[in-house]
C-alpha cells in the first residue's frame, strides 16, 4: 500500500497529465447517456458543454493566411485559447492536451525499453521552418496547408469518425519516433508546438528552482535526463537562471517527478510579470 | 588585378564567412525544396469531385477550402448523419464535410443545424431559409434511360422532390411515342438536396445533382468557340 502510494507520488505529474489528456480526448468521443458529448468537433474547433466555443489559433491563422475573412465565433474562440496559453505557458498544449503526445511518449518509452540507440539528429529549430512553411504554403495555396498533414486533428477524426484510411500517417510517425530519431516529432518537427512555444514565450507558469546546495553535493542531473526538451533546463542547472524561461518547455512535469531533492517546483510567477513591466 | 584576385581568395577562405555562406545557402535550399514539394502537394491534392456535395450555405469551392477549419461540428449537428468528413481516400479535400446524394441526400432541415454550427463562416450560419440553399443543381443527365422519356410515367423524381412543382415540374410534350411527361428542373428553385437522385429507380440515376457550374449552361457568347 505504502509502495503504491509512493509510486503514485513519484509519478504525480505524469499521472495528472495523462488523466487530463485522456479526459480531454474522451470528452470528444464518449456520449454520456441523457446528456450527449461534453465536447463536439475536434481540437481545430470545438463546442464545450453546448456553450463554450473554442478554436485553435494556429489553424485560424492558417485560414487567415489562406485568404479567408475570420468569423466572429472562431475569433473569440481563438482569443480564449490563445489568451490562456499566452498567459500560462504555450506548450502546455503539447504535454497536457495534444493526443499525439500519447503516441510519441509511447514511442520514446519503447525506445528506451528496447535500447534503441540509433538516432538521426535533427535541429530543434526545424519546427520553426516547418511553421513558416505551413503559413507560406497556406498563403500560396489558398488552403490550410498544415491541415493536410496535421496528425492531431487527424487522430481525432480517425477516432471520432472511425475512418481509418489516414491511420498510416500516425503509424509512420510512431515508427519514425521509435526507430529513426529520438523525440523527433514533438521536439523537432511539429509546427503546432513551435507556434504554441512562440505564443506562450512569456507564460507565467514556470519550473522554478529554489536555491539549494543539494544539487551540487549529490551531483545529480536526472531532471535533464528525463526532460523532453533538455536544453531548457540547462540555465537552471548551471545556476544562471532561477526558472525555466524557454518557450520550448512543455511544463510536462517530468523533471518535478524525477527531482527528489525538492529543488524544482512549478510556480505561477505573477510577480515577474509586474516587475518586468516596471523594468520596462 | 592579380593582387585583387588574391584578396578575393583570401576573403572566401575565411572559415567563418564560409560557414555563414554555407548556412545561408542551406536554409535557402531547405525553404526552396520545402516550398516546391509543399506547393506541388497542394496543387495536386484531390479537389472536390462532382458527386461530393457541400452542406447547405457553403461558400464557393476555393473560399470554402480556405475558410473551413475541418472541425466537423456541422457533421455532428446533422440529425440524419448524412454529412461526412473526408479522409485521405475520399473525393473531397481532407477533413472537409461532404455528402453523396445517391447514398443519402440532404433532408433540408428547416432550422439548418449544420450551417448554424459552423464557427468560421465556411457555412453561412446566418442563413434562415433552407430553400435558398445552393448545394448544386439537379440535372436530368440521361434521356435514353429515363423512364418518363420512354413513355412510362415513373415521375419518382418529381414525387419525392421536397419543393415539388417548383424545383421539378412535369412538362408534357408530344412525340412519336405519344404524350410524354418530362421531369424538368428549375435551377432557380432547386437547392441540390439530391432527393431525386437518391430515389431514381434506375441502377444508375438518370437525374443527378451537379455543381452549378457543371450542371448549367449560360447564355451569351462562347469566347473560346467560334469567333
Amino acid at each position: 500500500m505504502l509502495r503504491l502510494g509512493r509510486g503514485l507520488y513519484r509519478h504525480r505529474w505524469l499521472l495528472t497529465r495523462r488523466t487530463v489528456q485522456i479526459v480531454i480526448l474522451l470528452a470528444f468521443i464518449v456520449a454520456i447517456p441523457g446528456y450527449g458529448k461534453i465536447a463536439e468537433g475536434n481540437l481545430a474547433s470545438s463546442l464545450w458543454f453546448g456553450e463554450l466555443k473554442l478554436t485553435d489559433p494556429f489553424i485560424l491563422l492558417q485560414t487567415f493566411f489562406a485568404g479567408s475573412t475570420i468569423a466572429l465565433p472562431a475569433l473569440i474562440g481563438a482569443l480564449i485559447v490563445g489568451g490562456f496559453y499566452a498567459f500560462l505557458a504555450g506548450r502546455l498544449y503539447c504535454s497536457w492536451v495534444c493526443p499525439i503526445n500519447l503516441i510519441t511518449d509511447l514511442a520514446y518509452w519503447l525506445r528506451k525499453r528496447l535500447h534503441i540507440k540509433g538516432n538521426m539528429s535533427l535541429s530543434r529549430s526545424l519546427r520553426y521552418w516547418v511553421l513558416a512553411l505551413a503559413l507560406a504554403l497556406s498563403f500560396l495555396g489558398g488552403t490550410l496547408a498544415w491541415e493536410m498533414i496535421n496528425p492531431i486533428t487527424r487522430f481525432q477524426r480517425e477516432l471520432v469518425w472511425f475512418s481509418f484510411s489516414g491511420a498510416m500517417l500516425l503509424g509512420a510517425l510512431f515508427l519514425f519516433d521509435l526507430l529513426v530519431s529520438r523525440r523527433a516529432w514533438c521536439g523537432h518537427l511539429c509546427p503546432v508546438g513551435a507556434f504554441y512555444g512562440l505564443l506562450g514565450r512569456y507564460g507565467r507558469l514556470k519550473v522554478t528552482a529554489t536555491p539549494t546546495e543539494s544539487c551540487d553535493t549529490v551531483g545529480c542531473s536526472r531532471c535533464v535526463t528525463v526532460c523532453p526538451e533538455p536544453h531548457v533546463l540547462a540555465p537552471v542547472v548551471s545556476k544562471q537562471a532561477q526558472s525555466v524561461t524557454s518557450g520550448d518547455c512543455t511544463r510536462c512535469g517530468a523533471c518535478l517527478d524525477e527531482c527528489h531533492e525538492g529543488t524544482l517546483s512549478m510556480k505561477l510567477d505573477l510577480v515577474g510579470m509586474v516587475t518586468r513591466k516596471a523594468g520596462k | 588585378m592579380a593582387e585583387d584576385k588574391q584578396h578575393n581568395i583570401g576573403k572566401l577562405e575565411d572559415p567563418a564567412k564560409r560557414e555563414t555562406f554555407r548556412n545561408v545557402f542551406k536554409r535557402f535550399g531547405v525553404v526552396l525544396v520545402g516550398t516546391i514539394v509543399g506547393q506541388s502537394m497542394i496543387l495536386s491534392r484531390p479537389s472536390r469531385a462532382a458527386e461530393a456535395l457541400r452542406p447547405p450555405g457553403a461558400l464557393p469551392d476555393l473560399d470554402f477550402d480556405s475558410a473551413c477549419v475541418r472541425c466537423g461540428l456541422c457533421v455532428e449537428d446533422c440529425p440524419y448523419d448524412i454529412l461526412k468528413l473526408a479522409s485521405w481516400a475520399d473525393p473531397a479535400p481532407q477533413g472537409t464535410p461532404y455528402f453523396v446524394a445517391r447514398e443519402e441526400p440532404c433532408r433540408m432541415c428547416k432550422d439548418i443545424p449544420c450551417a448554424k454550427a459552423c464557427p468560421t463562416g465556411a457555412l453561412d450560419r446566418h442563413m434562415t431559409d433552407i430553400k435558398k440553399a445552393d448545394m448544386g443543381v439537379a440535372v436530368l443527365v440521361d434521356h435514353e434511360t429515363c423512364l418518363n422519356y420512354k413513355g412510362m410515367t415513373c415521375s419518382i423524381c418529381w414525387r419525392v422532390c421536397p419543393i415539388r412543382d417548383e424545383a421539378i415540374t412535369l412538362e408534357p410534350i408530344q412525340s412519336e411515342k405519344g404524350r410524354l411527361l418530362i421531369p424538368t428542373v428549375h435551377s432557380d428553385t432547386c437547392t441540390g438536396c439530391g432527393t431525386c437522385e437518391k430515389h431514381c429507380v434506375l441502377s444508375e440515376a438518370a437525374i443527378r445533382v451537379l455543381p452549378r457550374e457543371l450542371g448549367l449552361g449560360l447564355s451569351g457568347r462562347n469566347s473560346v468557340g467560334r469567333s
